[in-house]
């Protein structure tokens, strides 16, 4: 090396170091499975994109890491005494990111626009419910019957800038078949603890901090960088060679080698989803079966079968790898206060067969049965062990497992029901037992209704329902929940459904970054900390 | 010459057509788009809504023929997924596809052809069976297996690097290019071995056989009887010679690079036309297939009548025949 090239170095290597001397920016990078679908907060209700919209938008409420609603743009409210009028009192200071002022303008047109055509979260705001301006910073609702839930729901719908939506054309939500691009779907503009920087679909996208958030924010990081990444392989690597921080999920298989590892862990436990069997009890004759002229799921003897002929706890141990919590009921036990009065009949393999034996089929029966292959964690095996615990029973059962693109066409309303027995899974969007007293066990009988849309094999009890339509307008916390026990103790007994187990939530987080799980598997990043 | 491009561009209309009836036939067994577009609690009132705002009630013959009249406008629709027009995500897509593809074939080549000389011309000495036995690995094994062994051996384990995507980019005009940056050009090694280790064997095969039987003929033994240098001999006259058919591979498998890119780009996160196939199969988004199907096959049209072309540049007896039909 010359004199002169030694120089040169040296100099390049002064200013690379004066360079470098300000504090690294903190960035967290993460990757997920799914992708961020549109940043217009109407258009997608998954709770992926939900999550990460919570990153720029907020509601008038959130929910804390136990899922607790807690104020968030309204700072309280208030409920008159017959329930029909809630009054909000909204944050004062607030800023978008553009910098207008949030205001009751603000709430009354994300009111509006939420409950417009192409928006799918319509039902967060009652449709004939009226918003008036009481002034600035409140904000009055009226409804026509009284609604004790009424704001479960709006931490997951985020509040809009009137200003901006008018400015830049996007008044209308963008629906999610829309045949045109909008301005609302590629650009975010909310009062959230972080901007969006850069939003490439399917690649990247970049979330810069907010220094002018009106709250303290809980976290210190300067950026996060999230890059979707569908294949597990490729998403563990990237999470052991430390190029990402948090990946969600981590599939059950690789969970040990991601906890043996020195630079990352599986934060793990029960997600709020109920998966479960459900058996078609209201066609005269089942589609798949080689029983004729009856339907044997009609018999409660054949459902109870059903249910004590599954091992539970063997599903668990050998499928799920011990990742999972064995349920009674059709909701999380979190979310419902006497849960714990619950308890699932004991796996009893003679007693299912006495049941079967006594209901007619002493040589069981052929039953076909539809499972979806891409879409709950080890979904298709726990089907396949369906398949071989019910052989035991005397059952023959044809599995039929599916990419939920076919699988949800085939079994929904869309495909007319066209399933005799089925696995499925659900989360009661409003955290509230209600929705699935209502969607999942109500009657199919009034086409006009939604009630039991999504109850493909149409259970179904009158007085169940009757309990439900008073539970929706009880205000009384205590006798709200006494009437929500009763109409589950009715689903419990009929043995309506087989529900089998929450999974459990498995999120890889690198040792370098503390962060809290929620229970919705919401992975939300303004709680992380990275060293 | 000009007649023959004629006719070959009518013939790709045809293909082209073909493609597009076939992907059309194929894609009522994808599933039922609604049921990814939105989501599971949606009532179903909200649903049929959908279906019909995106023409899915039409019979298919009649969504195929809105979808030609709106594609020979050069308006491929809005992907269901991203509410993005299909034309601007496939060529924001493109320059990834594109230059990993071509990295991927330089990397073949370029190995291939080395690899293949040498073992044609010391054919028993120990680095010609080890080059054997890579070529049957690279022929055996599949892509994503690869990958993946490469990602734990080079990522995880060793550290050196990116598992996934494409690096930091830089935009020259609307072309994004990870070839100029240094860790553009580190997340370009993994996935070009892994897409082009194919290729290499292919090309070391055919270069090691051809090799053998050129210097087997006549002229070579003249130029030897001449008293030229081995040097000269084999890469002057021998390897001239065995271009040809590689020519013809290296090209006609670059329609199939890019094709099969879709397995490679999946397991590296590559951010390119690929890797949107497969999210689009996955969540049934129709208007991405359509345009990405009908796209390579023109790539593939447009690459056989390159092929042709140089043939008769490189082949001068080639060049009567096509003038003179015989």
């Amino acid at each position: 090396m010359t004199i002169r090239s030694k120089f040169l170095v040296a100099a390049v290597a002064t200013l690379m170091a004066g360079v470098a001397v300000p504090a690294m920016a903190v960035t967290l990078r993460y990757a997920n499975q799914g992708d961020l679908k549109s940043l217009d907060p109407y258009t997608v209700n998954e709770t992926t994109t939900n999550a990460h919209l919570g990153h720029v938008y907020e509601g008038l409420t959130r929910r804390g890491k136990d899922l607790s609603i807690q104020p968030s743009l309204a700072e309280r409210w208030e409920i008159s005494e017959d329930g029909l009028s809630w009054r909000f009192f909204l944050r004062k200071g607030v800023k978008f990111h553009n910098g207008n002022p949030f205001t009751a303008d603000d709430v009354i047109f994300s009111a509006e626009r939420v409950r417009a055509q192409g928006s799918n979260f319509q039902t967060r705001v009652p449709t004939n419910s009226e918003w008036v301006k009481v002034d600035d910073y409140t904000v009055d609702v009226k409804l026509k019957s009284p609604n004790p839930i009424l704001n479960s729901q709006w931490d997951t719908w985020y509040i809009l800038d009137k200003e901006w939506a008018e400015a830049n054309n996007a008044v209308s939500p963008t629906p999610a078949a829309a045949t045109t691009p909008s301005y609302a779907s590629l650009n975010a503009n909310g009062t959230g603890p972080f901007k969006i920087e850069s939003h490439q679909p399917g690649v990247k996208t970049v979330f810069k901090a907010n220094k002018e958030w009106w709250d303290k924010a809980e976290h210190n990081l300067d950026e996060i960088v999230f890059t979707p990444i569908g294949s597990d392989a490729t998403r563990v690597a990237a999470l052991l060679s430390g190029e990402v921080d948090v990946i969600e999920p981590v599939p059950l298989q690789d969970i040990q080698r991601v906890n043996s590892s020195a630079n990352a862990k599986v934060l793990s436990g029960p997600e709020l989803r109920t998966i479960f069997l459900g058996m078609d009890q209201t066609r005269d004759e089942l589609l798949f079966s080689n029983v004729k002229g009856k339907n044997p799921f009609k018999d409660k003897r054949v459902r109870e079968a059903f249910y004590k002929a599954i091992d539970i706890e063997t599903i668990k141990s050998r499928v799920m790898r011990g990742m999972s919590t064995p349920s009674a009921l059709m909701i999380a036990p979190d979310l419902f206060t006497y849960s714990k009065d619950f308890v699932r009949p004991k796996y009893d393999i003679e007693g299912a067969k006495k049941l079967l034996a006594d209901a007619g089929y002493p040589n069981g029966f052929e039953i076909g049965m539809d499972c979806p292959n891409d879409r709950y964690v080890n979904d298709e095996a726990i089907c396949q062990a369906v398949v071989s615990m019910l052989a035991r029973a005397g059952v023959k059962v044809n599995l039929m497992a599916q990419p939920k693109a076919q699988y949800f066409g085939k079994v929904l309303k869309s495909g007319n029901y066209n399933t005799s027995f089925y696995l499925l899974g659900w989360t009661p969007g409003t955290f509230d037992s209600h929705n699935v007293l209502h969607d999942i066990e109500g009657c199919r009988d009034n086409p006009q209704s939604s009630r039991g849309e999504s109850n493909l094999g149409n259970f179904c009890n009158k007085k169940h329902d009757e309990l439900t339509d008073k539970i929706l307008v009880e205000s009384n916390k205590e006798k709200r929940d006494q009437m929500i026990k009763e109409a589950f103790q009715i689903t419990f007994d009929e043995y309506g459904y087989i529900p089998l187990h929450q999974q459990a939530l498995a999120w890889g987080v690198s040792n370098k970054v503390k962060l809290s799980q929620r229970a919705d598997n919401s992975v939300l990043l303004y709680w992380a900390t990275k060293e | 010459m000009f007649a023959f491009i004629i006719r070959r561009a009518l013939q790709a209309i045809g293909v082209l057509f073909a493609v597009g009836i076939i992907s059309f036939a194929m894609f009522r067994f994808a599933g039922d788009p609604v049921n990814q577009i939105v989501s599971l609690d949606t009532p179903a009132a909200e649903r049929e809504q959908v279906r019909r705002s995106l023409g899915l009630d039409d019979p298919v013959p009649l969504q195929f023929v809105h979808y030609l009249a709106k594609a020979a406008q050069g308006d491929f629709g809005v992907s269901y997924q991203f509410r993005q027009p299909v034309a601007d995500l496939l060529a924001e897509r493109m320059p990834a596809t594109l230059e990993l593809a071509l990295c991927a074939t330089l990397f073949a080549t370029g190995f291939g052809v080395l690899m293949g000389v040498y073992s044609g011309l010391k054919r028993d000495s120990l680095l010609a069976k080890v080059f054997q036995t890579v070529s049957l690995v690279g022929i055996s094994l599949p892509t994503f297996l690869i990958g993946i062994l490469l990602i734990y051996l080079f990522s995880v384990t060793l550290g050196w690097l990116p598992s996934y995507g494409r690096g930091d980019t830089v935009k020259i005009g609307w072309w994004s290019t990870g070839l100029l940056t240094l860790s553009g050009l580190k997340a370009l090694i993994m996935p070009s071995i892994t897409l082009g280790l194919f290729q290499m064997t292919l090309i070391m095969r055919i270069v090691r056989a051809e090799m053998l039987e050129v210097l087997r003929t006549d002229y070579i033994k003249f130029a030897r009887a001449r008293g030229l240098t081995t040097r000269a001999i084999h890469f002057g006259h021998a390897l001239k010679n065995t271009l040809v058919p590689v020519i013809t591979i290296v090209g006609l498998q670059f329609g199939s690079v890019i094709a099969f890119a879709i397995i490679t780009e999946t397991v590296f996160q590559w951010p390119g036309m690929g890797l949107l196939f497969v999210q689009a199969v996955q969540n049934v988004d129709i208007p991405i297939m359509a345009a990405y199907l009908m796209l390579v096959a023109l790539i593939f049209v447009a690459i056989n009548l390159a092929v042709d072309i140089l043939y008769t540049i490189v082949d001068p007896r080639l060049r009567t025949s096509i003038r003179q039909p015989a």
